[in-house]
């Protein structure tokens, strides 16, 4: 049986082989262990501030809002070792893998940010990675790969299936399934099966617990609102978490709406999809009529999965948290403007977010404070805007 | 009508174990799938575990997953699928029909409106790959209620707990994991495994049958010896599918051979 709840409501669950079970439960019982031992804890933070540069700063920008009325700042996850919030909790999950006492890491990416963070820690942990990603993303990713490479790990392209990030968490669960007494599924997000969604949420707290100390200190308030963007929604819950039982700041998660969620080309489960199960979790997926898996699409890699948390399905149920949508559009010129204004140029799931902070901030008529969780930067993307934008910057 | 329960009775006077091929419904198509399915019954498979074609199949090595996307190629629906069992049906009343599917293809229909689709069409068992024990009830409630057997999963792992709770839900059949991993020919079952048999009959499991890397003669006899029920075989009665893609007759007559072999390695003694 399981020592903590499941499911969040009618979402999440454990919907994986039997086989599984012993793998999950063991998971489980590693985290709380963890959780109540301070000589863990003292390790993990230790390498949260010295190896991973926490706590991240927070920034309020200067010259992108123009409504006199509200405060636009940005929790600046993008100064973070690796690039991005991921670094966080495959730290943490690094160090239960050597608790639980393997030696091996199975773990899934799709533009490969998940994959560079797993293989950081490994190399730093002492730990074998073996990362799978979609034979198209490994083409597409190529500088992404190389750093994985160059850290150890040994990335195993996926041609099944639609050979994308669906079929990486596919191909990660079957590997995971033959080699689960030597090897621990370092899943990238927080989606999956129980307790994924809730480890990943716990090592991603820090982010909100920050927000929030940082914020009643330069405005001796807590924020209006705090917006991230959600794809698999690990750096939204990870903003929200600390949040949650503040009903005073509004909570609100921007999927991606690729060419617009009337078109099939989007990755907005929550705002466009309907429930079902993928990849363990009970949540809104992408599917057609017959509960086939349909593919995403987000010009951010970071987004582009059918499935989100369940938790996150849970929070816009219960209307505690709301879900909207940005277009590939209104990130790109998101992008652009930050750069532009503020000298900052973010990841484009980041800009996400951002596009909709920004339409917040225009429609604001009272004195209004938010924070935009900035998860990653955009080193990652220069390649992929150029192709997009060219000269039209 | 119990077909399983009538099935292993005929069995046990004949002193003879299972052999259950598994096909994936509409590979390569589904008029072929049809004759495939009669070639099996024909051939001398004692009951059969016929797959729902998914887009996801995460227990499913590379054979399954092929023989899913060839199904999906021609858009195979669950609809297709339940026709198709409904004549199969019709033309062998007796032989057990068992589906292997994945659980979003029974949530998109609807959990109670599924199994009552699946019983209309003369569905004996259903066995989902993504639901464990934890998350069965809302199945085993509908499966009950349409006298469908939810087949339960003892894999080579389990804890006492989950034998016991086997020992108590089981129906039908139990299917017996011969191996930790996924579905493939490639990796062989670890037979004997007479110890996890031996768990399941001490808590009184429906009978089990061995599944997961069966693909000769010899494996058959090695999982009946060592106290099962019966084999199942699917990635090894795939391949014979996928090997002879563009020879419908060759393909059925391998088929028939290959059946006809493994059937004859279930006798005892």
């Amino acid at each position: 049986m399981n020592q903590l709840e499941t499911k969040f409501g009618e979402f999440g669950g454990m919907y994986v082989p039997e086989l599984l079970i012993p793998a999950l439960d063991q998971l489980e019982k590693a985290f709380l262990d963890a959780k109540d031992d301070p000589s863990f804890n003292e390790e993990f933070l230790s390498l949260l501030k010295d190896y991973a540069g926490r706590p991240t700063a927070m920034t309020l920008t200067r010259n992108l809002v123009s409504n006199p009325k509200v405060k636009l700042y940005l929790k600046r996850e993008d100064l973070l070792h690796g690039g991005a919030h991921k670094t966080n909790q495959v730290l943490g999950q690094a160090l239960l893998t050597k608790r639980m006492g393997k030696k091996e890491v199975i773990a899934e990416t799709g533009a490969g940010q998940h994959g560079v963070a797993t293989a950081l820690a490994c190399a730093l942990l002492g730990l074998k990675a073996r990362i799978y990603m979609g034979a198209k993303d490994v083409e597409r990713q190529a500088p992404n790969v190389f750093r994985m490479r160059l850290m150890g790990a040994e990335v195993i392209p996926v041609n099944a299936g639609s050979g994308t990030l669906k079929d990486a968490v596919n191909e990660a669960m079957r590997d995971w399934s033959a080699n689960y007494d030597t090897a621990h599924y370092l899943l990238g997000t927080a989606a999956g099966p129980h307790p994924f969604p809730t480890i990943v949420r716990e090592y991603h707290r820090m982010i909100g617990e920050e927000t929030r100390a940082q914020i009643m200190e330069k405005e001796g308030r807590l924020p209006d609102a705090v917006v991230a963007c959600v794809g698999g929604g690990s750096n939204a819950i990870g903003m929200f978490a600390d949040f949650i039982d503040e009903p005073s700041v509004r909570l609100v998660g921007v999927e991606p709406a690729g060419k617009g969620v009337h078109t099939k080309e989007h990755g907005a489960t929550i705002v466009a999809g309907t429930k079902g199960i993928l990849h363990g979790a009970y949540t809104y997926i992408m599917q057609d009529q017959e509960g086939q898996i349909e593919e995403s699409y987000s010009v951010s890699a970071g987004l582009d999965y059918p499935a989100v948390g369940p938790q996150h399905a849970y929070l816009a149920d219960i209307g505690r948290a709301e879900y909207v949508a940005a277009t590939d559009e209104e990130a790109l010129n998101a992008f652009k403007l930050l750069a532009r204004k503020e000298g900052i140029i973010p990841a484009l799931e980041s800009s996400h977010a951002l596009a909709h902070a920004l339409n917040m901030a225009d429609e604001a008529e009272d004195d209004t404070i938010i924070v935009v969780n900035l998860s990653g930067r955009g080193d990652k993307d220069l390649a992929h805007v150029i192709n997009i934008l060219g000269d039209d910057i | 009508m119990d077909r399983y329960a009538d099935m292993f009775a005929r069995l046990d006077e004949k002193n003879q174990g299972a052999f259950v091929p598994f096909v994936m419904i509409g590979d390569p198509n589904l008029e072929q799938s049809e004759a495939i399915i009669c070639q099996l019954i024909e051939s001398g498979a004692d009951a059969l575990e016929l797959g729902i074609p998914y887009s996801d199949p995460i227990a499913d090595g590379p054979t399954i997953q092929a023989a899913s996307i060839r199904a999906l190629s021609h858009k195979t629906t669950v609809a297709d699928c339940m026709s198709l069992i409904t004549r199969v049906r019709t033309k062998y009343p007796h032989v057990p029909i068992g589906l292997l599917l994945y659980s979003n293809l029974v949530m998109a229909k609807g959990i109670e409106n599924f199994y009552a689709t699946a019983s209309d069409a003369g569905v004996d068992s259903i066995l989902i790959a993504d639901v464990p024990l934890r998350e069965a009830t809302p199945f085993q409630k509908a499966a009950q209620a349409k006298g469908i057997s939810q087949i339960l999963i003892a894999p080579p792992n389990a804890t006492d707990e989950t034998m016991e709770k086997i020992g108590e839900f089981s129906t039908g059949y139990t299917y017996l994991l011969g191996r930790a991993g996924v579905t493939g020919a490639e990796t062989a079952a670890n037979v004997p495994a007479s110890e996890l048999i031996a768990r399941l009959h001490q808590h009184k499991a429906a009978p089990s049958l061995l599944g997961f890397g069966i693909s000769t003669p010899e494996q058959v006899k090695a999982a009946i010896d060592a106290g099962a029920a019966g084999a199942i075989s699917g990635s090894a009665t795939v391949n014979i599918i996928a090997a002879n893609l563009d020879d419908n007759d060759s393909m059925l007559k391998q088929l028939g051979d290959f059946v006809s072999a493994m059937k004859a390695a279930t006798n005892k003694g």
